[in-house]
């Protein structure tokens, strides 16, 4: 049966707001007494590799991650980028060169009630370029626990040099805003729902990378200011019992004029109890920026011809294996995995100047990791 | 005018709320499932994050993918 209030046309003011905060206590407090989780104690490492279009990186990864008392977990990360470039780029302009990349990161989440706040830092260290980034994310479930909304903001400022040139130096500064909501839709399914909008200012080009006008190579010149958003949308479900399926769909677009789509789709797959076999299948395609020319015809005030910025499509397939050891010394959850994914990208108006033709590469993906917990 | 509008449009939300405030329809115990590896969107924030980095610096799209970013290495 209707309750009264839905026969009445007219509800006085008090009424209204009592209902409206009704309507967000009801939101908010279902369900209050469970605490949100906090992530678990665990040790992970792992080995990267990326080959391809003439670049290789390749590094380790360490990932310390300890709980003090119930309700702070802090977190410590070294990642290592060591790049071998010969990039059609780099050896059609300059020379072929290496360099190392150094990350740390630091964060700490902290769990209060149905809430938690993560915050983390990060110092990225190469040669020529310097990156420094802050971010605040808070999660709170809601209804029951059966939706989890997300928010965060990230800080990130960034110190650009160049080779060879030491009166160049130049900054650029990030900032990035994100919402998002995961749903449980039933036992055994879930959606989840991402906006990004990130503002870009500064130096956001490569102090090494030429355009070419008519024909004739000449310095880049890309705007200072970019904004773009994105937003995402992701679906998992198990179909049968230890089999799960998930697909998702990202739409991106800026000021720049560039718009692309992602879609990914992906299997997994129990085989015997300790094995955990995983499949996926990766589309990407953009449109180019308005400033992006193989080989503008025209002056204009901004010129690039980074390819990252042309008109492309880019397809995946992966795989990946995962192993469970079980407890280890009766204590440690120890877990090994495999991943394999195997990218192609052809570029639609990117050609290499010493063939005239269009240009395409293969790249390969390779991570070996070991996990534990405990 | 405008405040009209918006007067209106709660006014609409909390009758709405008063007539049929959905309630959960899993329930805490029917939830086991879901924390099985194989329904989480990421199960692994290192590979994850990596994965992310080596688009991330090879296209022209970025963002809202769930995974915190981290430094450049773009150039």
């Amino acid at each position: 049966m209707a309750p009264p209030a839905c026969k009445g046309a007219v509800v006085a003011a008090t009424s209204l707001w009592k209902r409206l905060a009704g309507l967000l206590g009801s939101l908010l407090a279902v369900g209050g007494a469970k605490a949100a989780d906090l992530p678990p104690d665990e040790t992970d490492a792992m080995v990267h590799v990326y080959d391809g279009g003439g670049v290789r990186a390749s590094g380790p990864v360490l990932l310390v991650r300890k709980k003090l008392a119930d309700r702070v977990s802090v977190s410590g990360q070294y990642y290592v980028d060591m790049v071998s470039n010969a990039s059609i780029d780099v050896v059609t302009t300059a020379s072929p060169y290496k360099e190392t990349r150094n990350e740390f990161t630091l964060g700490a989440d902290y769990a209060y009630r149905d809430s938690v706040l993560t915050v983390s830092g990060s110092s990225s260290r190469e040669p020529d370029y310097t990156a420094n980034t802050l971010n605040f994310d808070v999660t709170q479930e809601v209804f029951g626990g059966m939706t989890t909304v997300a928010m965060g903001f990230t800080r990130g400022s960034d110190k650009v040099r160049k080779h060879g040139d030491d009166t160049f130096q130049d900054t650029a500064h990030h900032w990035r805003y994100r919402l998002g909501a995961t749903q449980i839709l039933s036992p055994r399914w879930l959606m989840s729902a991402n906006f990004e909008a990130v503002s870009d200012e500064g130096f956001l080009g490569s102090p090494y990378r030429v355009a070419r006008v008519f024909g004739a190579a000449v310095p880049e010149r890309n705007p200072r200011t970019r904004t773009s958003r994105a937003i995402k949308f992701r679906t998992i479900a198990e179909v049968t019992p230890g089999t799960a399926v998930r697909a998702e769909y990202r739409y991106f677009w800026d000021t720049w004029a560039i718009k692309a789509h992602t879609a990914e789709f992906g299997a997994s797959r129990y085989v015997r109890q300790a094995w955990l076999v995983d499949g996926l299948l990766r589309f990407y395609s953009q449109q180019h920026a308005l400033f992006y020319s193989d080989n503008a015809a025209a002056e204009t005030a901004y010129v690039s011809r980074n390819r990252q910025l042309g008109t492309y499509k880019g397809v995946s397939l992966g795989g990946k294996v995962t192993y469970s050891m079980g407890k280890v010394q009766g204590r440690y959850d120890v877990k090994l995995s495999g991943v394999y994914e195997r990218m192609r990208y052809r570029f639609s108006d990117f050609t290499d100047i010493r063939t005239g033709a269009l240009y395409s590469y293969d790249a390969n993906l390779l991570q070996l990791i070991v996990s534990a917990t405990f | 005018m405008k405040t009209l509008k918006i007067l209106s449009m709660l006014l609409l939300v909390a009758q709405l709320g008063a007539c049929a405030m959905p309630q959960p329809w899993v329930k805490p115990y029917e939830r086991e499932r879901l924390a099985d590896p194989i329904l989480q969107f990421s199960r692994n924030s290192l590979a994850d994050k990596h994965r992310e980095h080596v688009f991330e610096v090879r296209e022209g799209a970025h963002g809202a993918t769930g995974v915190q970013g981290g430094g450049c290495g773009c150039n």
